[in-house]
C-alpha cells in the first residue's frame, strides 16, 4: 500500500543498548526523546571506530590517518545533507547543537544585516533558543520582536499573518513545536516571509528526527537542527543555509579553520562551509550523526513518521479513554497534525510530583517549562508533564506510562 | 532505594493541600519579592513585613510542586512573629538539613558541612529532610528560603 514496510519496534529496541537496563528494578519505558533520543549501537560503534582506527585532527596532516580523518568528517557532512535534501555538501555548517546554529543566524547574519526598528517575526509556541538570541539583538540594535498568536488547540493563528510579516526583516519559526508537537504549516510561512521581502529561518529540531525532510522544497533561507535527538551523540547539530545567504553571512566564531590566510593586518574567510566552523570541530560528533542519519535513512523516514502517527494516536486514545476528562493533553487532536509528543497536566497536581512517581516505575517522563515560557503563559500553565515517542517505543511503553498516572492519582489520592 | 513516602511525608502532603498564609499584602508596607526555580518553572511570590526587627506579616502567592508549596507553606509558620535572628537561625538550619556535601576538587573527601546550632528546632520543617535523598528536588525545598532572604534583605536595606 504505502511501498515499504512498517517498524519492527522489537528488533529496533535490540539495537539501543540502554534499553536492556534496569531502573528501579524493572524495565526502563524512556518516553523523553523530544529532550535527547537514545543511540543505536550503530551510531556508538562508528564514534569508537573512528577513535580507535583513525583519530587526527582533520584538514592538515598529510598522512593517512589525518585523510581518513577528514573524509570520516566530511562524508558524514554530506551523508547529513543528504538526509535533509540539502543540494550541497557547502550548505550545511557544522555547529554544536541547533542553539548555536540559531545564534549563528541571529548574531552573525543578523547583525550585519538587522538595524534600529527592523522587526523579526516570531511564534508565541517557539524555544527559548529562537528566542532570546533576539531578545539580546533587540536590547543591542533596537530590533522589534512581533509573535504570531497560537490558538487554545495549538496551532499558530495566521488571521494577522499579512500584517506582521509586512515590512519585517525576518521570519524565524519552529516547524514542528517541542512542547505540543503541533506541526506548523512550514510553506506558508516561508511564503509570507519572502512575500514580504523577509529571511525564513526554521528550527526543524524536533522536525528533522521524526518527519523526512526536504529543506529545497521547503525554500527557506537557514534551517537549524540538533543531533542529539536524532539518535545521534550530542555536542553536533547543524545549520543548513542557501549559498546566497551563507556566502552574505559574515564569520560567527572566528580562530583557526575558518580562514584563508591570516597576517598582522587582518584575515581572509575560508570557504563554506569550513567558514563557519571555527577550530577543531567534533569529528567524533559528526561521524556519529552521519551514523544516526544512516540509521533513520535504513528505517524509511516515511515508515518512522507512520509508526510515530499510529502510536501518538494509540497514546490520545488510550490516555483520554482512562483518565477523561482528569487528564488535559495539549495541542491538537488529530494525530496527523502533530508528532509524538504529549503534553499533559492531571487535575492539579503539580507535573513535577506526576513525574516523580513514574521515575518510581522506570517512566522517564520530562516535567517543566520546556524551555517555551511564553507558550507556558498561552496554554495558561506553569509547567507540563511531556511524553515523547520515537522509534523505539511501541504500545506496551504508553500502556506503563497510563498505569504510571494512575500510580500517580493514587499515591496523591486524587 | 528511596521510596515515595521518604519524600511525600503526610505532613508535607498537608501543607499541599491547606497551603499555609497563602495571599498578598499591601506594598508598602510589606516587600514583595518574586523566586523562581528554571528548572521546574515553579514561581513564588512572598510577602514581608518587617517591623522592629520582627517578620511581622508574611503571604505567598505563586505556583509549585508539592515540594516548594508545602515548604514555602511551613516556612511560614515557622518565620512569623520571630525575631530577624531567628529567622536567620531558621534558614541556616533548613539549608544545613538541605546540603548535599559536595566533593572537593583535591578528591581528598567532601566539604565541611554548614555547622548549625544544634538547639534551632525545625519542627515541621524536619518533614522535609526525605527530599536529599531526591537531589533535583532540593532546589524545590529551598525556593522559598531563598527568597525569603532577598525579601528581608530588601526589607531591611542590607542588599
Amino acid at each position: 500500500m504505502t511501498g515499504h514496510d512498517p517498524l519492527d519496534v522489537a528488533a529496533i529496541k535490540k539495537d539501543f543498548p540502554i534499553l536492556d537496563r534496569e531502573v528501579r528494578g524493572g524495565r526502563l519505558v524512556y518516553l523523553d526523546s523530544a529532550n535527547t533520543s537514545q543511540k543505536p549501537r550503530a551510531v556508538l560503534e562508528a564514534m569508537e571506530t573512528y577513535y580507535e582506527r583513525c583519530n587526527a585532527n582533520v584538514h592538515r596532516g598529510t598522512y593517512q590517518i589525518a585523510e581518513e580523518a577528514t573524509n570520516a568528517l566530511e562524508g558524514a557532512r554530506a551523508t547529513v545533507a543528504r538526509f535533509i535534501g540539502a543540494r550541497s555538501p557547502k550548505e550545511l555548517v557544522l555547529t554544536k547543537n541547533a542553539t548555536e546554529a540559531l545564534n549563528l543566524v541571529a548574531k552573525a547574519w543578523g547583525r550585519a544585516n538587522l538595524r534600529e526598528g527592523d522587526a523579526v517575526v516570531l511564534t508565541e509556541l517557539e524555544h527559548h533558543a529562537n528566542i532570546v538570541p533576539w531578545h539580546q539583538l533587540h536590547d543591542e540594535l533596537g530590533i522589534e520582536l512581533r509573535w504570531i498568536p497560537v490558538t487554545a488547540d495549538g496551532h499558530v493563528d495566521l488571521t494577522d499573518l499579512d500584517r506582521l510579516v509586512d515590512g519585517a526583516k525576518v521570519v524565524s519559526f519552529a516547524a514542528m513545536s517541542n512542547v505540543l508537537g503541533t506541526l506548523l504549516p512550514v510553506e506558508r510561512l516561508v511564503g509570507a516571509a519572502h512575500d514580504a521581502g523577509a529571511i525564513a529561518v526554521i528550527d526543524a529540531s524536533q522536525y528533522v528526527p521524526h518527519v523526512g525532510t526536504d529543506v529545497q522544497a521547503w525554500g527557506a533561507d537557514f534551517v537549524a537542527f540538533t543531533g542529539h535527538k536524532m539518535l545521534g551523540p550530542t555536542g553536533i547539530g547543524a545549520l543548513w543555509g542557501t549559498e546566497a545567504i551563507l556566502d552574505a553571512t559574515p564569520p560567527f566564531l572566528t580562530g583557526g579553520e575558518m580562514i584563508l590566510n591570516v597576517t598582522k593586518e587582518g584575515f581572509t574567510v575560508n570557504e563554506l562551509p569550513w567558514k563557519f566552523e571555527a577550530g577543531t570541530p567534533p569529528i567524533a560528533e559528526a561521524v556519529g550523526l552521519g551514523a544516526a542519519a544512516d540509521y533513520l535513512t535504513g528505517l524509511g523516514m516515511e515508515a518512522v513518521r507512520e509508526h510515530e502517527v499510529s502510536l501518538t494516536a494509540y497514546a490520545l486514545r488510550t490516555l483520554t479513554d482512562r483518565f477523561g476528562d482528569d487528564l488535559r493533553i495539549h495541542g491538537p487532536s488529530e494525530p496527523a497534525e502533530r508528532g509524538g509528543v504529549l503534553s499533559f497536566e492531571y487535575r492539579d497536581l503539580h507535573p513535577h510530583d506526576l513525574t516523580q512517581v513514574f521515575d518510581q516505575h522506570g517512566v522517564c517522563v520530562r516535567a517543566g517549562h520546556h524551555c517555551a515560557k511564553p507558550l507556558m503563559r498561552v496554554l495558561g500553565a506553569a509547567a507540563t508533564a511531556r511524553a515523547s515517542l520515537y522509534v523505539y517505543n511501541d504500545e506496551a511503553d504508553v500502556d506503563a506510562l497510563a498505569d504510571a498516572i494512575g500510580e500517580a492519582a493514587d499515591f496523591f489520592a486524587l | 532505594m528511596p521510596g515515595l513516602e521518604d519524600l511525600y511525608r503526610e505532613i508535607i502532603l498537608d501543607h499541599y493541600r491547606s497551603p499555609r498564609n497563602r495571599g498578598e499584602l499591601p506594598v508598602p508596607p510589606a516587600t514583595r519579592v518574586e523566586g523562581f526555580n528554571p528548572l521546574c518553572g515553579d514561581e513564588i511570590v512572598l510577602y514581608v513585613q518587617v517591623r522592629d526587627g520582627v517578620v511581622e506579616d508574611l503571604k505567598i502567592a505563586g505556583q509549585g510542586c508539592s515540594i516548594s508549596q508545602s515548604s514555602a507553606s511551613m516556612m511560614s509558620s515557622a518565620v512569623k512573629g520571630k525575631t530577624l535572628d531567628e529567622v536567620q537561625e531558621l534558614t541556616r538550619a533548613f539549608k544545613g538539613m538541605m546540603s548535599i556535601h559536595e566533593q572537593s576538587l583535591d578528591g581528598e573527601g567532601e566539604t565541611a558541612p554548614i555547622e548549625v546550632d544544634p538547639a534551632v528546632k525545625l519542627g515541621d520543617l524536619e518533614a522535609l529532610r526525605g527530599v536529599v535523598k531526591f537531589p533535583v528536588r532540593i532546589k524545590c525545598a529551598t525556593l522559598s528560603w531563598n527568597t525569603l532572604a532577598q525579601a528581608i534583605d530588601e526589607a531591611t536595606g542590607t542588599d
